[in-house]
């Protein structure tokens, strides 16, 4: 597989915190990857070190395939990588037709056919000042200008947030567009929901760590709950197979979470004359809080 | 040459199954029900995509497989058509007599006090694990 982003180790310390820690990460070119996390998990500090923002304290890792604590690559790969930040900073005195001429002027690759396409789509009035824009529609135009520059790669914090659920869908489908003419996106998200429609694959970062990286194929087809009752109170042990990550007795009530294996813990399961069995998929929003709330503890 | 929306489709993100599988099932369905037929177009992948907000690999997944199947004829710059094929008559009197069967099954299961929950999890659990549940039988 071709990766837009691939990071070795990479480790962010702000004095004696650790944001990122030995990060190894990898995002699929043409792909579409979520980058799922609880606040301060270490999302942003990632996507500041991986755009040059802020450099890391030790590791390294490669955007594109340029450096990214490489000053001279940085520029290059700057070039071809588009990101729209939480803040979503904009000259706040330009109007929005003023600031996409102005924006246009710095990229070679800019299509004023995108500009004008998202524009209309996104119904921006072109002479009104950005400051007096709402948040949505201040999003709005900073997708646009992500976009009209036909970025190989698109990176976006938080993209959805402040957005009605009509803009919402409009920037949703207005992402499956520009994924599908090869653009790589990653973006991180706390709409779980959102993630679960739109995404290839998933990365769940948790104190720093990469602490789940599949697709959501891989989730729907293979993630199973397995929910089983007896008549009296079962030994944990027998659900000790390969591919179970968790066993959760509650008086009679087995619960086995497994991404593997399922027939033999369900035939294990009527080897003990389970009164009841049921399998259930494991959803996106399941499967994140189990991972990072497993490091605390606290049952599903 | 204009594409007519035919069909649309619904995907359901959390159910047990991956994206492009619903979508090979759904385009099947519409075939085996008559509502696509041979020689129909299908949209491209970048507009079914942004339809039906999924990634496109999910329906570039979908539609390849259906191409190896021979259910699509996939031409380069044109879209998707539908193959005929034959045998579909029979498929879709088949399928008819299964759902009348199951709509039986459901009824009774409903009679006998089951709530709706419980007899769609008694479905999947047979379509998931039928091995064990016919070995236990």
């Amino acid at each position: 597989m071709n990766y837009v982003i691939e990071t070795h180790d990479l480790t962010k310390r702000f004095g004696t915190f650790e944001a990122v820690s030995k990060l190894n990460l990898h995002v699929a070119a043409e792909h579409v990857t979520g980058f799922l996390g609880r606040n301060g998990a270490g999302k942003s500090t990632t996507i500041k070190m991986l755009l040059g923002m802020t450099r890391p304290t030790s590791g390294s890792g490669t955007v594109l395939g340029c450096a990214i604590t490489d000053t001279k690559e940085n520029r290059e790969m700057r070039r071809q990588v588009a990101y729209v930040g939480e803040d979503k900073q904009l000259y706040a005195y330009m109007t929005v037709d003023q600031l996409i001429r102005f924006t246009a002027s710095f990229y070679p690759d800019w299509s004023d056919d995108v500009a004008q396409r998202l524009r209309r789509q996104y119904q921006l009035p072109g002479n009104r000042k950005v400051k007096a824009l709402s948040k949505g529609m201040r999003t709005k135009l900073a997708l646009l200008l992500a976009l009209a520059r036909r970025p190989a790669l698109l990176i976006l914090d938080e993209p959805s947030e402040g957005l009605d659920p009509v803009s919402i869908e409009e920037l949703l489908q207005t992402l499956m567009g520009i994924a599908a003419e090869g653009t790589a996106v990653f973006f991180s998200s706390h709409q779980i929901a959102e993630v679960e429609r739109i995404a290839d694959r998933i990365c769940i970062l948790d104190h720093g760590k990469l602490a789940a990286d599949l697709s959501l194929d891989e989730l729907r087809r293979d993630y199973r709950r397995i929910t089983l009752g007896f008549a009296m109170r079962p030994p944990e042990h027998v659900f000790e197979v390969p591919g179970v990550s968790r066993i959760a007795t509650s008086g009679r009530q087995v619960v086995v979470l497994a991404h593997h294996n399922t027939d033999e813990i369900v035939a294990r399961a009527h080897g003990l004359d389970a009164a009841s069995v049921d399998v259930a998929p494991l959803t996106l929003r399941e499967l994140f809080l189990e991972t990072v709330k497993a490091s605390n503890d606290v049952a599903l | 040459m204009t594409v007519v929306q035919l069909v649309t489709f619904k995907l359901n993100p959390q159910a047990g199954q991956p994206l492009y599988l619903q979508l090979m099932q759904q385009i099947r369905h519409a075939i085996d029900t008559g509502v696509l037929r041979a020689g129909d177009q299908l949209p491209g992948i970048r507009t079914l995509a942004e339809e039906i907000v999924v990634s496109h690999n999910t329906v570039a997944k979908a539609y390849s497989e259906l191409e190896h199947d021979g259910v699509l004829e996939l031409r380069h710059g044109s879209g998707a058509f539908i193959r005929a094929k034959s045998g579909s008559r029979l498929r879709s009197e088949k399928l008819r007599m299964g759902q009348e069967r199951v709509r039986a099954i459901v009824e009774t299961l409903r009679d006998q006090g089951l709530s709706e929950d419980e007899i769609r999890r008694i479905f999947e659990t047979e379509l998931l694990y039928p091995r064990q549940e016919t070995a236990r039988r």
